[in-house]
């Protein structure tokens, strides 16, 4: 599904990913850890193509396809979805709106009509239900006022509406309480289809207790450092980073 | 004080105007409205049109509009001449009470003089003869001469609309009053307008101003609303005019004890238009809420000049106004609050929020309070910025191309004023109308500021909420 290959990043000429290789078949889900700063986040903003990085070297493809080369909202519309560690407020667009901008864009993108107003609201209620979102939430405008939880949970819930061949979780786990944590994980399992890739962008083991992993992938030093099964992560969460660090240097 | 005057051959014209034909304007009129005439008119002459040299005008340089050959037009129109055919509200189920002022004039066929609450509206030239007990208490009484342009309209003004709500009555329709520029050659019009609330009264305006053709046209208004102890006011003014106009509006509200008032002014198109807005609280324990929406872009030209004087104790205000510019548009809001020494327990606030959509767009933000008294909560406060980018980027996440993203967030910025629109069926109409503003199909050109060419028209996604 994605094949990233030897990829350069850098953000005001300072180089963060070095050189960075990943490959996601269909229906696979992979852990990304490691420590602070080396670049988690920044993979998943070039995936999405944010445009404050420079990008040097290197390629993705998804689905056979230049991503690069493809505006941000395209990637989305091909089913890129990120669940962002910082969702964005929105004062004055309520979740409703944007939802069904968001959709109806997809949509026209594939050549679909829009959907009517009585269906939106079947299938929104149906996806709401989910991640256990009030109606009252639903009604608010996007993130506003929102709790750490709520945020990620709204997070998910448009996951669920956008449905996504490619979803990347960029610390979905993090400010969450165990049950919030639970809601979440659960949700994201319900999206789970046979053919669907997952990339889980964590610090934590904790998460991957409920979203397991195929494999578990440490970035380093703008590299991917090692790569294991979901084992890697009790290890790491055993012996810290310093043990990859020291691994790699040998 | 005195003015520096912007050269201008206009201001020839109507002192020259007067010279050949000291009635012009003035016949017909009561004996107390020709007094105050003659004495606005010496103020014009000392005064001029007010220049950019002038603190309250420094962002605002009136000499291109008024360097022009204007038709000072003082042949009366004859009543009847509107409605139906030149203008219809296209606002559906929209309950008003609809009347029109063309070029200066009263030009609605009816008047309400006999209602049985006793509720007058009525043209000034009527009102002045036939209710010179109510006219003459307050007419000019609460509109300060304090710069040429609204001297010049109280000596020239050619007619305007009356309305007077008697003590206890709440009126329950909204009044429209529509102000139509429809000339083949190049206007300068002066319009005055009186409105008198007794107390405990209610009353909701509109005040449209749209054009119709498309010439150079000034319209100089000057508007006294007197809200009396205990009554209600909402009051909107809706500016959707052409490039070609210059819109002059100087409005003075003052308030009784206990009142509340609830004033809206949305710009969505116009040339150059100044919104003078002057909010006395006259009365102990008053409320006023001075909001204001402006979009602005290609050359237009918008500033909001505010005034909110709080002259009693336990008065609140709140200011809020928002704007959009984009292209080489130019926005200008200054706010002044004054807390007067008597003035205690005042709460006032005040917040200019702007979006300059290009290095070429300029917005122009002052705030100023003056506080005299020593138990008072005021705060201000003015931003000038950039779409979100990381809002956008949020947006484009999710599938929203650019462009829907870019509205979204600049609908969302005017959402908060809009919201405090009263009337259900305006706001709806406002939402729609900010809309297609911002999707750039609400030209200027369209017939007024309330009708488009497809009212049914919606933004695609928009979805009822409350079935959610």
């Amino acid at each position: 599904m994605l094949e990233i290959k030897n990829l350069h990043v850098s953000i005001q000429g300072k180089e963060i990913l070095k050189g960075l290789n990943l490959k996601i078949g269909f229906g696979e889900v992979h852990a990304i850890m490691g420590p602070n700063g080396t670049g988690k986040s920044t993979l998943a903003n070039v995936i999405t193509g944010r445009d404050l990085y420079d990008i040097t070297e290197g390629e993705i493809i998804y689905k056979g396809k230049n991503l690069l080369a493809m505006p941000i909202e395209d990637r989305a519309r091909e089913g890129i979805f990120l669940s962002f560690q910082y969702p964005v407020e929105i004062p004055g667009v309520s979740i409703t709106n944007f939802m069904r901008a968001s959709l109806d864009e997809i949509r026209q993108y594939k050549g679909l009509p829009p959907m009517a107003a009585g269906e939106f609201l079947k299938y929104f209620n149906e996806k709401k239900n989910l991640v256990e979102m009030t109606a009252n939430l639903a009604k608010r405008s996007v993130n506003e006022g929102f709790s750490g939880g709520e945020k990620k949970k709204n997070e998910i819930f448009q996951m669920a509406m956008l449905n996504p061949d490619l979803a990347i979780l960029d610390e979905t786990d993090s400010g969450l309480d165990i049950d919030a944590l639970r809601i979440v994980a659960q949700g994201v399992n319900k999206l789970k289809r046979a053919d669907n890739s997952t990339i889980v962008i964590t610090h934590y083991q904790r998460l991957l207790d409920y979203i397991v992993p195929d494999f578990v992938h440490v970035l380093y030093d703008g590299i991917i450092m090692k790569t294991g099964g979901k084992e890697l992560a009790l290890e790491l969460e055993e012996k810290g980073y310093d043990w990859i660090k020291d691994q790699g240097k040998a | 004080m005195i003015m520096k005057k912007i050269e201008t051959k206009l201001y020839d014209d109507f002192l020259e105007l007067f010279r050949i034909n000291p009635k012009a304007f003035s016949h017909g009129n009561s004996n107390f409205v020709k007094q105050q005439r003659e004495l606005s008119r010496q103020n014009f002459e000392a005064n001029g049109f007010p220049s950019n040299k002038n603190e309250n005008w420094r962002k605002t340089d009136l000499s291109k509009a008024l360097n022009n050959n204007y038709i000072i037009d003082y042949q009366e129109i004859e009543r009847g001449k509107e409605t139906k055919s030149l203008f219809e509200c296209e606002i559906i189920d929209f309950d008003t009470k609809l009347f029109t002022i063309l070029n200066g004039w009263w030009a609605s066929n009816t008047d309400l003089t006999s209602n049985s609450q006793g509720v007058i509206i009525s043209s000034m030239r009527k009102a002045q003869l036939d209710f010179p007990e109510i006219f003459d208490k307050y007419y000019g009484k609460v509109a300060k001469e304090e710069n040429g342009l609204i001297s010049l309209n109280c000596a020239f003004y050619t007619d305007g609309y009356f309305i007077y709500i008697p003590d206890n009555v709440e009126f329950t329709q909204t009044i429209q009053i529509v102000n139509l520029i429809e000339s083949q050659s190049k206007l300068f019009s002066n319009t005055r307008n009186l409105v008198v609330m007794g107390r405990n009264s209610k009353l909701k305006l509109v005040h449209c101003d749209d054009s119709l053709s498309r010439v150079d046209s000034v319209v100089n208004s000057v508007t006294e609303i007197i809200v009396g102890d205990g009554a209600n006011l909402d009051f909107y003014k809706l500016q959707n005019k052409d490039e070609h106009s210059t819109v002059l509006t100087s409005n003075f509200i003052e308030q009784g004890a206990n009142s509340q008032t609830n004033s809206n002014t949305i710009t969505l198109n116009g040339g150059l238009i100044r919104n003078h807005i002057d909010v006395k609280l006259a009365g102990k324990g008053g409320n006023a809420n001075v909001f204001g929406l402006y979009l602005v872009d290609k050359t237009q030209f918008v500033d909001n000049h505010i005034f909110v004087d709080h002259a009693m104790p336990n008065c609140t205000s709140r200011q809020l106004f928002k704007g959009i510019a984009d292209d080489n548009a130019k926005a200008v809001f200054s706010g002044h609050i004054l807390v007067r020494q008597d003035a205690q327990k005042t709460e006032a606030y005040q917040n200019n929020n702007n979006i300059q959509l290009t290095d070429t767009a300029g917005i122009f933000t002052h705030p100023f309070l003056e506080i005299f008294a020593d138990d008072v909560k005021c705060s201000h406060g003015a931003t000038v910025g950039q779409l979100d980018n990381d809002a956008l980027f949020y947006m484009m996440q999710r599938g929203i191309c650019e462009r829907t993203a870019k509205m979204l967030l600049m609908f969302s910025f005017t959402q908060q004023v809009i919201e405090h629109i009263q009337l259900s069926k305006l706001r709806e109409r406002i939402v729609h109308l900010v809309t297609r503003r911002l999707k750039g199909e609400l030209a200027s050109c369209e017939n007024c500021a309330l009708s488009c060419e497809n009212p049914n028209s919606v933004m695609t996604f928009e979805i009822d909420m409350e079935k959610v």
